[in-house]
């Protein structure tokens, strides 16, 4: 039996770190390792450190490998880093990538049941062997008990290694299985036979440890489409049309969840809401738009296959003025593309959306926090601008629980539902034009059908008409409409969230700036950088139409970088484009290979533009 | 293009229906459609039907697609909100908003290029999701708007203006109606008022998807000879199987029929359908599978088969199906709609 063992005759470095490393389990998809491996991140978290985990899972479902990657970071890094330290590798399938990705020094955790080939291990790593199904065997005779408590064996003889308190992680386990209190003995006595195992027969702990710390404070775990979900039940949503696509759906998922939760009629059983599978996107969004026409808040969620198909549709939306919030959940595309991996490479095909001249707001959540509270606020935001809003989400933040800020919500805040007439307001009024803008601000009035005998009628259309609806191909009342249109744009200019400056200790005349889960790795990079007396200044760009504090941030400083997950720096254009800016003073820092970017590709990226001499000793830090 | 306003005085001839609405509040504006062509005919229809329901106009939200037919929603109901849609995806937005608003009344236009090519997919769902609409397809088996082209309802082996002979099957909406679970199917001819405008009215008190596939022939490209659905063909070999009265459960049942040959159907809303059955045929409308054997048996012979051709008078429409409240969502408040702050401490605290 392997104990920690150094592979004779090579001298092995061991990686030692305290609340700072990255653990990655390889799995085999229905294993049902995804629970055991969300205890052992949350046992972390309750003892004050923080965590990033991410889902790793390919698009093609034979075999069915999942990796589980844990980012724990008592600096509160939440991106993603490169290399993993620990690798619990339970994928007999995935073996050789899995051992290639450990750093040298790092930790191979493995079942060793049956015996491996010397040659299929490295020198340079530490090699931690198990025999976890032999253990299964012996404990258990039903063999669905044996997989399933496997897992939470492998949970106890971490937590052994790596010197987690065990009464953490049995709390995790009373807390899972409150309602089904039977459970609970059986999942307490496998933790403990994982533990006792590891403590008597390995070296524990190993270089990587857990010290309880104070890190995480009030902050909650939860998934970016979970919290979308929920900011769209909070602000009223009532209709939601959609057509199944990775990785978005299980935002409509959490959408139908929490409804059937808190928008069940406790009396009569009747929904206060109306959810419908469409037959494509091109119907979800017409959905959309008909019930936000008639006066129902109404979104979809996509990503960017959907997007493309609901493109004719966003024209009309914008060009007839109807509300609508979209969910974008981007993927790595063209095409298919990678449906599995994470890009932000919709912001063009989104911001521009539809043939014609057409401007769609954006709006840009960091990490499921704000997306919460863009998810509420876009549906007063297309009430308010008559418009389609899209709230850009991607996989990362999307599909993976992310620590943030608790939600929260004032119960005195009022739906906005911008200008719409009532049937007493059309009897007191001298007039009625669903196109004229009365105050200035580029925005109409609209009526919901229904509203009024005789008045306040009219025809939603996609041809041009008057400032009274009524059809005309006139080329100056067309011409009028268009140049509203864009003044409502600006009007939106000062109703989007403003973008986040993050100054550097000191003044500099470099800055960056990014968007949406590039944040996290962004404001890492930014603390390496300053370690090294690189400063840079950055702005956080949270939606489009820009402000001018954009347009200052990019005046008062010399170089440019715009940090992006996508490959032709998708921003950088919309911002040379809209603010009239010098191509040349805005350099791309892309990262898309359809992994979410971390400090390094940043670093890396900025590292050609910067003196040579000082970028080396930053990127040797990492 | 552009409108003269109408006079908006009423004659003082014009009658008034118990709304105290004269057929006039029911008109759009002047239409701006080739003269003589079968889809006025159809807005005319249309017009009487909803005079003679006593239907508040305001309660009724009319939709379209594009083409010429899906142009008609300006020509009738001036106080009704319209709307103009995308090329084929009218069934979409009228699913939307009868989500959003269960109480109204909803009229879908369209034509044959809108619902049976570039379109079939959302007429396909709609019905079978049971959407409460009357949906109207006027069909002249061309693209009027774009000049001519065959559309996807022209019969094979029918000719163009410029002789070209269609060699694809035909769709025939009406079968597809009825398979895809429709509860309320018939088919009629723009040139038959005392037909159509019963048909319009049963179908807007049918509560579900009513489906009505109405000839309407398009005098400027398709109403020549060779054409299937020229006003002389249809007029020739148009096969109405029944006739409907639809009598609104104010006013009082006479009934006052031979045996056999008559039958009423009372649909959700307590309106009574009287079928007289025309012809030789026994037509059953309450058997989806002997319209299909019937239908199929017809066109075989060359007859274009009118009427009401299948009826389910309580079938459960989309609200039912999802278990909708019963007040339309658009007039839920926060009250209703939002958990408030204390729900989401819980949560968060479920999620430490
Ligand atoms: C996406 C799109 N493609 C093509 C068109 C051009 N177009 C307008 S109407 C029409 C056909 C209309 O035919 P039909 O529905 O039968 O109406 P009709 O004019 O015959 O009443 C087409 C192809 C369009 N408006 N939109
Ligand atoms: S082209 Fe045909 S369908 Fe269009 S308006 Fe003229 S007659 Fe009617
Ligand atoms: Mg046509």
């Amino acid at each position: 039996m392997l104990q920690i063992v150094k592979n004779e005759g090579t001298a092995v470095s061991v990686i030692a770190a305290v609340n700072d490393f990255v653990v990655k389990f390889a799995n085999v998809n229905g294993s049902g390792s995804a629970s055991a491996n969300q205890l052992f991140a949350k046992s972390i978290i309750r003892m004050g450190v923080p965590v990033a985990p991410r889902n790793i899972f390919p698009s093609n479902i034979q075999g069915l490998p999942t990796w589980y990657e844990m980012r724990v970071s008592e600096a509160g890094y939440l991106g993603a880093r490169e290399g993993t330290d620990l690798m619990v590798a339970m994928n007999p399938q995935t073996w050789d990538q899995d051992i290639a990705s450990i750093v040298p020094g790092g930790y191979l955790f493995y079942d060793s049941t049956k015996a491996i080939p010397h040659s299929k291990f490295r020198d340079d790593i530490n090699i931690i062997g198990m025999p976890l199904t032999e253990l299964c065997n012996h404990e258990y005779s039903d063999p669905r008990q044996r997989q399933l408590f496997k897992n939470i064996i492998y949970v106890g003889a971490l937590a052994a290694l790596l010197d987690i308190e065990i009464e953490v992680i049995e709390t995790l386990l009373k807390e899972q299985f409150r309602a089904k209190e039977k459970l609970i003995p059986p999942n307490i006595h496998a933790l403990h036979v994982g533990r006792n195992y590891a403590l008597t027969h390995l070296t524990c702990p190993i270089g990587l440890t857990i010290r309880r710390s104070n890190e995480v404070g009030d902050r909650i775990s939860i998934d970016g489409n979970t919290a979308a979900a929920l900011g769209a039940v909070y602000s009223g949503a009532t209709v939601a049309a959609w057509y199944p696509i990775t990785p978005s759906t299980s935002l409509v998922e959490a959408f139908t969840k929490y409804c059937g939760r808190y928008r069940v009629d406790k009396e009569t059983g009747q929904n206060n809401f109306a959810i419908i599978q469409a037959e494509d996107e091109i119907a979800s969004i017409g959905m959309v738009i008909g019930a936000a026409w008639n006066g129902a808040r109404a979104f979809t969620a996509t990503s960017g296959p959907g997007i493309s198909l609901m493109q004719e549709f966003l024209g009309l939306a914008y060009f007839a003025e109807i509300p609508a919030v979209l969910f974008d959940v981007q993927r790595a595309g063209p095409s298919t593309g990678m449906p599995t991996r994470t890009q932000q490479c919709d912001l063009l095909a989104a911001a521009y959306a539809s043939h014609g001249d057409t401007k769609h707001v954006l709006l840009f959540p960091e990490d499921p926090h704000e997306s919460f509270l863009f998810g509420a606020e876009a549906f007063d935001l297309a009430d308010r601008l008559q418009t389609p809003i899209f709230v850009m989400l991607d996989l990362d933040i999307g599909m993976n629980e992310r620590l943030c800020r608790p939600l929260t919500w004032d119960d005195s805040r009022r739906m906005d539902r911008g200008k719409v007439m009532t049937s007493e307001e059309l009897n007191t009024a001298k007039d009625f034009g669903r196109y004229l803008d009365t105050d200035g601000d580029g925005i109409p009035t609209r009526t919901y059908p229904g509203t009024h005998p005789t008045r306040g009628a009219y025809f939603t259309r996609g041809t041009s008409k008057d400032r009274y609806a009524k059809y005309t191909e006139s080329g100056a009342a067309y011409v009028d409409n268009m140049q509203r249109l864009l003044a409502k744009f600006r009007t939106a200019e000062t109703l989007v969230p403003a973008p986040q400056i993050r100054s550097a200790d000191t003044e500099t005349k470099i800055g960056a700036i990014y968007y949406g889960s590039t944040s996290a790795a962004m404001r890492e990079a930014q603390d390496i950088l300053t370690k090294h007396n690189i400063d840079i200044d950055l702005l956080r760009i949270r939606a489009f139409p820009f402000n001018d504090d954009v347009r200052n941030f990019i005046a008062s400083h010399e170089q440019i970088f715009v940090v992006e997950q996508n490959r032709d720096g998708q921003l950088r254009s919309m911002l040379i484009n809209e603010l009239e800016i010098n191509p040349a003073k805005l350099k791309r820092a892309v990262h898309f290979d359809g992994s979410p970017i971390t400090a390094t590709n940043i670093i890396d990226k900025i590292a050609g533009f910067l003196p040579a001499a000082q970028i080396l000793e930053a990127r040797s830090a990492l | 293009m552009s409108f003269l306003p109408k006079p908006k005085l009423h004659h003082p001839g014009l009658g008034c229906n118990s709304l105290g609405f004269t057929k006039r509040d029911y008109e759009g504006a002047v239409s701006t459609l080739c003269a003589g062509c079968g889809h006025d005919s159809i807005s005319a229809a249309i017009v009487r039907a909803c005079f003679e329901l006593d239907l508040p106009p305001h309660r009724i939200a009319k939709l379209s697609g594009i083409g010429c037919s899906s142009k008609t929603p300006t020509y009738f109901l001036g106080n009704s909100h319209g709307f103009n849609a995308v090329h084929g995806r009218m069934p979409s937005v009228v699913t939307g908003a009868n989500l959003a608003n269960r109480d109204l009344i909803y009229l879908g236009v369209s034509g044959d290029g809108d619902s049976a090519s570039i379109g079939l997919g959302q007429f396909a769902h709609a019905m079978r999701r049971g959407v409460n609409m009357t949906y109207i397809v006027e069909n002249n088996g061309v693209y009027g708007l774009t000049k001519g082209q065959f559309s996807a309802t022209s019969d094979k082996g029918a000719k163009s203006k410029s002789g070209a002979t269609n060699k694809d099957e035909a769709i025939d909406l009406v079968g597809m109606a009825l398979q895809l679970g429709a509860t309320f199917v018939a088919r009629s001819f723009s040139g038959d008022k005392g037909q159509l405008v019963p048909l319009i009215k049963a179908a807007l008190s049918h509560k579900g998807a009513a489906f009505i596939d109405c000839i309407s022939p398009c005098v400027t490209f398709n109403n020549h000879q060779g054409s299937t659905k020229s006003f002389d063909y249809v007029r020739e070999h148009n096969e109405a199987v029944n006739f409907l009265d639809v009598i609104v459960e104010k006013e009082e049942i006479i009934v006052d029929y031979a045996p056999g040959a008559t039958e009423i159907v009372r649909q959700h809303d307590g309106s009574l359908l009287r079928l007289r059955k025309l012809g030789e045929s026994d037509y059953d409308p309450s058997d989806r599978a002997a319209a299909f054997t019937f239908l199929e048996q017809r066109k075989a012979q060359g007859e274009i088969v009118t009427g009401l051709l299948y009826v389910d008078p309580t079938a459960d429409d989309m609200h039912d199906l999802l278990g909708t409240t019963t007040t339309p969502l658009n007039e839920l408040s926060e009250a209703t709609l939002c958990p408030g702050g204390t729900v989401l401490d819980k949560l968060n605290a479920s999620l430490r």
